[in-house]
């Protein structure tokens, strides 16, 4: 049931945080909030890589041109940030207008024209372009293992030894404090009891606890809503086969294998007789980028094609079938709980959204990984800012079955955009059934 | 008096204090606070400690479970895909149920190769895509658990494993061989495949002197017969009950059960839809002994004696002008007889009679009836005569004769089980001893296969290729939807093998359609549609000869007549003869009269009720004694010297001299341990088997014995019905009818009824929007919504078990029935209005009722996690995942439509088996991997602890729009989305679609029929997205209204 729990996912850490905030102001321990705000920096960093990933990575890359230019150094080829705004929400306003650079770029990229992005916020964009603008370029050489470089180095370890750092001197400094002030008492002649010991105080007692129920409890629900959850999973299949070889370099269309995506609601794993179109005559790999494992471990590519007709029972010498084929039992990544219905066609070929949205740059992994979480709340985001297929004044021929929406179609004229969620994209029985 | 117009139950009629206190709480649970006898919880036997010993257990419990690691599941693709599958799209492919001569063409839709639901094909003028109740149910018993998985040879009453068909034909062959002269004999169901008949052909030609016998358990030989005696032909001809303006049935439910009640409901439901400009029904009597479903459809009806049933034919001849003399009859069927004769004379040619009775010389009677009414080649068709009844019944006696005499070497048996159904079965048995080689070709070890010594599985028609020919000319073809999914063969391939013949079953039929459609084109295209038929229909008379009705009218009037009771032995919509025993959703069915399911019972008149136990059901007290609690009083019916211990129903519409008893139940192996693995986990207990109360006159067997004996035993036994909850707790204005002379005379009554009502809430027009505090919502888009017409639905049921397959609607089991759990999305409900002790006057009336889609629905505003909430498009929505099941929502339903899982009834939890002992072993069976087979992928298992309710098949309504869109197009009316029930309806009672859309089906009925469109509860400003189509009956009076009137007078003197 993890997709219903998605909701909490975004008011529980307030909660946490307001009980975070009552301790700290009872007992002084104003660190605690230091700490916070440098959590919440790092927070709004990562918002821009994921809003850049789920609104603009299916066209556009930061440092290579794909459907639409890179976007690296765009602050300063539109110093104009209003301007930059204007045509990410609304480009065909911008282009309406008559600006010069835009007209010239629509005419470059062949007319094709640009998302529009209404429900992005200022600050939303600003956090997009600053990812675009600070974060670091690909490396060149192969990555060797140790995950993607450049990664931001974590500091909570170096802030965990800091608060108990701190927590130590401060108690130390209490003990002191009330040694002292026996002994000034003892000195003025005030009949004072016996000091308790610190673990024997109720106080510390309480407030040990109290700690110690509110980190518990917030790790107990953040566990429980992930649940049955698995971003960046990456299992090992039984053939190393890279989506990278064939849909980066050799730009294979995904639906060349995973043409049941515009049918069915499984985009479903390719037959082994669909590899064999191609790997009946290609049966050795001769790429030049060497093929490496996550663990850094070298690929030979050649042997994973032999494994491959190892399955289908070929003999590529004799350049026939001799054995009969077994299939191949991948193990499944992206796995929806029985109670959500998910249907590829609906989103392919209806919505027209392009593959990389969930699932990522796919066309860079040598294993697959699950590039989103799957939750539902990162299903509803989604619905609630992508636009609907309509069939529109500006030339969009859309999708016919949406004229029925009469109601709408004066807004659209009017340059509103109407979301996934107005039609109803947000309701349960969309999904749940 | 305070009478209620129309009632579910007898405690409803008469108001009852315990059935105010049963309606109060809809699940009727008491709160397990067992052992507290008043004393502190802590010495309560289940106390508070306890309770938190358990909790900390299962917390810690759930823990450990949950924070196990995540399993890893794989993903299998095909090595070679088949060219035409795509794996989570379903496919359709044509082909035809055939079941004991039964033949319907339908459509299997087939999920990643699996079929999971059976659905009408539109392109058979015959059915016209409607379904039974039974079609729609046979796909489960493709999964069935109780299927014999390899062929057997049967040693000291145990089966023995043969190893391969080579090793079976081999042991075949050797006893074929030592049979000398001795004749084989074919005993089968009626065969109507040509393909099959061929086969047989051949084989009857490599044996001399063996032959095939036809027998079916529920017979037509008295028609066959009678048809010969005047007609010279000995088939049934096509019956045109849209032809008819009169219909006269003598105690055939041609509704329900008789000869093809799929393509007479069509047909009679044609005559009885009505049209506003020009209000016109047809007008039906029916003469019965107890309320069938047809006679509760008819608009007059008259009870009767079963025995006097000849008399009624040779009487309403009589009338007519026929030239016979009628026995004695009472005064009250003489004047229904007059009436009916002047009717029936009044539109002749453009009447039929048709009579359920099995005896020839009545069946003689009615063609004579028929002839004078001018039926013969108007609502008698001879151009296409029925086939699919061929069997006479004393060809089948004679054969077990034959085979006690000895005279029989070899019996193969396919089809039939006359183990079961055989009047005299005992006598079949041991003449069965005395054959010497016996075969039998069947799905399962039943009754008769048991006692044969080879037993060689048969596959279930969903994995067989074949044909059939109904009617001369019209061919339905069978293809495999599913492979084998056991070591099976068809019966025609071992015929085949046995005479010589290399071939396959599969080839063979090739060959045959090859050659006879004449292309490979043609026959593809014959395959996909999935029937043949001439182009276009004609109607043809017969020459009748009524040389032999002098001596059918002596025979009748030599009858004597008793004063004794009288069983009638009839068949319910879900068991008929047993073809589908052992299939849970037909066992849960409730029968749409006496809405009892699980079981057979004896169906008393209130009559006997009073002169038995004292209980006037018309009366409170007496009413609550015999109808609360489910424990029914145990009869000992005797009939011949044999007997049978039954509960007893009271059923108000039977002859007060008349028991009811259903066939189909009471399944049992020899050895009764057996039968569940035999038979079917399904079957245990379930009833009785009545079949050796019928009678076999010298000629046909009869389905009633005119001298029986009832006597009221101690015993009680709990039959579970589902009438006497589902309760509106005093809101009565669910039903509206009107007689036609009313509704010709004041068409606008029930508009100006509404209208009148709603009048202070801005009447219709204004209704929605000032009769309500809340604020109207968007509805941008679609706005579904489904018309029911009350005058077309006939209650068959096919709609009840078409939404089982297509949602995964759970059985739950006897035990579950009987604590109201049933689950069915929907239900037909059944009113009575008349008196209860006047037979004649009972009324019925059905309504199918199912979740009304409130757009103000009450159960979305009650529910504290808002697991249901409304959609824009009008539906309202069920999210499983989200409910908690507080149940709040069903108790503010008015219609009493939610359900709730009380148990894991699906199997839907992690935890194989532990609803072991809790729930009934059905469940459990419908939770077998086999079983689960069945399931529509589409739509979500839901867990225990979950409410659930009809859902508009919403899976089918994304399914339709994701179709449109992927075709760049708009929706379809009519085409790309169908709801199940409407698809399985064969009267089309049900219009489904989007409202919104001025030129959709669902908008232009409910333009149309302006003054009949009523909703239920309207007062209640739920405003239900399913409206009614109000019942017009063709009647004098309408009981029910008319007590009304009658009340409201009283309360004033009063």
């Amino acid at each position: 049931m993890h997709a219903a729990t998605g909701d909490f996912s975004t008011f529980m850490p307030q909660i946490v945080t307001m009980y975070y905030r009552l301790i700290a102001k009872r007992i002084y321990l104003s660190f605690f909030l230091v700490a916070l705000i440098t959590l919440s920096n790092k927070l709004s960093a990562q918002d821009g890589k994921a809003l850049f990933q789920s609104n603009c990575a299916s066209c556009h890359s930061v440092f290579k041109q794909v459907t639409g230019p890179a976007l690296r150094g765009v602050t300063g080829r539109v110093p104009d940030n209003k301007l930059l705004h204007a045509w990410i929400h609304n480009n065909a306003t911008v282009l309406a207008s008559g600006n010069k650079y835009f007209t010239d770029l629509f005419n470059q990229f062949s007319k094709t024209p640009m998302n529009t992005f209404p429900n992005l916020s200022d600050a939303d964009i600003d956090a997009i372009l600053k990812y675009i603008e600070t974060t670091p370029p690909p490396s060149t050489t192969p990555t060797d293992g140790g995950g993607p470089g450049g990664k931001e180095p974590d500091n909570s370890f170096l802030y965990g030894i800091l608060t108990i750092i701190l927590a130590v001197i401060m108690l130390t400094m209490l003990q002191v404090n009330s040694n002292l002030k026996k002994l000034s008492d003892d000195k003025e002649g005030v009949p004072s009891q016996e000091p308790i010991p610190f673990y024997r105080n109720k106080a510390y007692i309480t407030f040990v606890i109290l700690i110690l129920f509110v980190i518990g409890g917030y790790y107990l629900v953040q566990g429980a809503i992930g649940l049955g959850r698995n971003k960046d999973y990456q299992p090992e299949q039984p053939i190393f086969y890279s989506h990278k070889v064939h849909a980066g370099t050799n730009q294979i269309s995904c639906l060349y294998c995973h043409g049941n995506a515009l049918q069915s609601k499984h985009a479903t794993v390719p037959a082994l007789n669909v590899c064999m179109n191609c790997h009946a005559a290609i049966n050795e790999y001769t790429g030049k980028e060497k093929l490496y494992r996550e663990n850094g471990e070298e690929v030979n590519g050649t042997a994973e094609i032999q494994k491959l007709y190892s399955y289908t029972g070929y003999d590529p010498k004799a350049g026939k079938y001799t054995e009969p084929g077994k299939p191949v039992e991948w193990t499944k990544i992206h796995n929806l709980p029985d109670h959500v219905f998910f249907s590829h066609a609906q989103h392919t070929n209806a919505g027209k959204v392009q593959c990389q949205t969930c699932h990522g740059p796919i066309q860079e992994m040598n294993e697959v990984k699950q590039f989103a979480d799957l939750s539902m709340g990162w299903c509803i985001n989604c619905h609630r800012t992508t636009k609907v297929n309509f069939p529109d004044s500006l030339g969009n021929d859309g999708n016919k079955f949406y004229s029925i929406y009469e109601k709408f179609h004066k807004d659209i004229k009017a340059g509103d955009s109407i979301t996934v969620e107005k039609i109803g994209g947000t309701e349960c029985q969309k999904c749940h059934y | 008096m305070s009478d209620k117009k129309y009632w579910q139950s007898f405690g409803e009629r008469t108001n009852s204090e315990a059935f105010q206190k049963s309606s109060e709480n809809e699940f009727n649970e008491e709160l397990s606070l067992d052992g507290l006898d008043g004393k502190g919880l802590l010495d309560a036997k289940h106390p508070r400690r306890d309770f938190l010993k358990y909790l900390g257990f299962s917390t810690a419990a759930a823990a450990l479970a949950a924070s196990c690691e995540t399993p890893v599941k794989k993903v299998i693709p095909y090595v070679n895909k088949p060219e035409d599958l795509i794996p989570g799209v379903a496919n359709y492919y044509a082909t035809t149920y055939v079941s004991g001569g039964d033949v319907v063409s339908i459509v299997a839709k087939v999920r990643d190769g699996r079929p999971i639901k059976i659905e009408g094909n539109e392109l058979s003028t015959i059915t016209r895509g409607g379904t039974s109740a039974k079609v729609q149910a046979s796909v489960l018993d493709l999964y069935d658990t109780a299927r014999l998985r390899y062929p057997v040879q049967m040693v000291n009453g145990g089966k023995k494993e043969v190893s391969t068909f080579e090793a079976f034909d081999k042991l075949v062959a050797d006893d074929l061989g030592t049979l000398g002269s001795a004749p084989i004999v074919l005993l089968t169901s009626t065969i109507t495949s040509p393909t099959s008949k061929e086969i047989i052909a051949s084989f009857l030609a490599k044996y001399p002197g063996s032959k095939h016998i036809q027998y079916d358990a529920d017979s037509y030989s008295g028609i066959l017969l009678a048809n010969e005696a005047t007609y010279g032909k000995k088939s049934i001809p096509s019956y045109q009950f849209d032809e008819a303006k009169v219909i006269v049935s003598l105690g055939a439910d041609f509704l329900g059960t008789w000869l093809s009640p799929i393509e007479f409901a069509r047909q009679y439901a044609k005559g009885r839809k009505v049209n506003e400009k020009n209000p016109d029904v047809s007008k039906h009597y029916q003469f019965e002994s107890i309320l069938s479903l047809t006679g509760g459809n008819s608009d007059e009806r008259f009870v009767h004696r079963p025995s006097e049933t000849g008399a009624i034919a040779l009487a309403l001849l009589a009338e007519l002008g026929g030239g016979v003399t009628a026995p004695a009859l009472d005064e009250k069927l003489k004047t229904g007889i007059k009436k009916v004769a002047k009717d029936l004379l009044a539109n002749k040619g453009k009447a039929l009679v048709v009579s359920g009775s099995n005896n020839v010389n009545v069946q003689i009677i009615v063609n004579a009836i028929n002839e004078a009414v001018g039926a013969n080649g108007t609502t008698l068709n001879w151009s296409s005569p029925i086939q699919w009844r061929q069997g006479i019944d004393s060809d089948f006696a004679s054969l077990v004769s034959d085979m006690d005499g000895g005279k029989v070497g070899a019996l193969f048996v396919y089809g039939v089980n006359p183990a079961y159904t055989y009047y005299d079965a005992d006598k079949f048995k041991s003449a069965l001893k005395k054959v010497k080689a016996s075969v039998s070709f069947n799905d399962r070890l039943d009754e008769t296969s048991e006692l044969c010594k080879y037993v060689i599985p048969a596959p279930h028609y969903l994995e067989s290729w074949g044909d059939a020919e109904p009617k001369p000319g019209y061919f339905s073809l069978l293809q495999p939807t599913i492979a084998p999914l056991f070591k099976t063969r068809p019966f025609e391939e071992s015929l085949l093998k046995w005479s010589g013949n290399a071939s396959t079953h599969e080839d063979y039929v090739r060959a045959y359609w090859l050659r006879k459609a004449g292309s490979l084109d043609a026959y593809e295209k014959a395959l996909q549609d999935g029937v043949v038929e001439p182009s276009s229909s004609s109607s043809g008379s017969a020459s009748f000869s009524a040389a032999k009705v002098a001596e059918a009218a002596s025979a009748i009037t030599a009858q004597k007549k008793g004063d004794k009771f009288e069983v009638v032995l009839y068949q319910t919509v879900a068991a008929g003869v047993g073809n589908h025993s052992n299939n849970p959703w037909l066992l849960e069915l409730p029968d749409p009269i006496t809405r009892a399911d699980w079981d057979n019972y004896a169906v008393v008149s209130p009559k006997y009720a009073i002169d038995t136990w004292g209980i006037d059901i018309s009366n409170r007290r007496q009413a609550d004694k015999y109808e609360v609690y489910p424990d029914k009083q145990v009869v000992k019916v005797t009939v011949g010297g044999k007997d049978v211990l039954l509960p007893a129903l009271i059923v108000p519409g039977t002859h007060e001299k008349v028991i009811g008893i259903a066939l189909g139940y009471g399944r049992q192996s020899a050895d009764d341990k057996n039968t569940a693995d035999n038979i079917g986990r399904a079957v245990v207990g379930v009833g009785k088997n009545v079949f050796p109360f019928a009678m076999f006159n010298g000629s046909t067997f009869e389905f009633f014995a005119p001298e029986a004996t009832i006597v009221s035993t101690e015993d009680t036994y709990k039959v579970a019905q589902v009438q006497t909850h589902n309760s509106y707790e005093g809101r009565n204005e669910v039903v509206k009818e009107m007689t036609l002379a009313d509704f010709k005379k004041s068409p606008k009554e029930i508009l100006e009824e509404r209208e009148e009502e709603l009048k202070p809430y801005g009447g219709i027009e204004g209704y929605r929007a000032e009769g309500t505090l809340y604020s109207e919502y968007d509805k941008p888009g679609i706005k579904w919504g489904m018309s029911i017409d009350m005058n077309s639905c006939v209650a068959c049921g096919a709609c009840v078990v078409a939404c089982h397959a297509e949602n995964n609607v759970p059985v739950v089991g006897k035990s579950e029935v009987l604590r109201y759990h049933d689950m069915h999305w929907l239900r037909i409900d059944r009113y009575f209005s008349g008196n209860p002790n006047d037979a004649d006057s009972i009324q019925t009336v059905f309504q199918p009722m199912l979740c009304q889609h409130c757009d103000n629905a009450p159960c979305e505003n009650v529910c504290p996690v808002s697991a249901t909430n409304h959609s824009t498009e009008g539906l309202n929505q069920m999210a499983y995942n989200r409910c908690i099941g507080t149940r709040y929502c069903a108790n503010n339903c008015p219609f009493k439509v939610r359900r709730f899982n009380w148990a894991d009834y699906t199997g839907a939890d992690s935890f194989p088996d532990n609803q072991r002992g809790i729930v009934d072993d059905v469940v459990l069976m419908m939770n077998d991997d086999l079983s689960r087979m069945v399931l529509n992928p589409d739509v979500t298992v839901r867990s225990r602890g979950v409410m659930e309710k009809c859902s508009f098949c919403v899976q089918r309504l994304q399914e339709g729009k994701l179709n449109a869109k992927k075709e760049n197009r708009t929706l379809k009316d009519m085409v790309d989305i169908k709801t199940a029930c409407q698809q399985a309806c064969p009267t089309e009672a049900i219009v489904f679609g989007d409202v919104r859309d001025r030129e959709s089906r669902i908008a232009k009925t409910r333009e149309d029929n302006q003054q009949r469109v009523f909703y239920a509860l309207e007062e209640l400003h739920v405003l239900p997205n399913v409206n009614y189509l109000a019942k017009i009956r063709n009647t004098e009076t309408i009981l029910g209204v008319e007590k009304e009137e009658k009340v409201e007078v009283a309360e004033k003197h009063s």
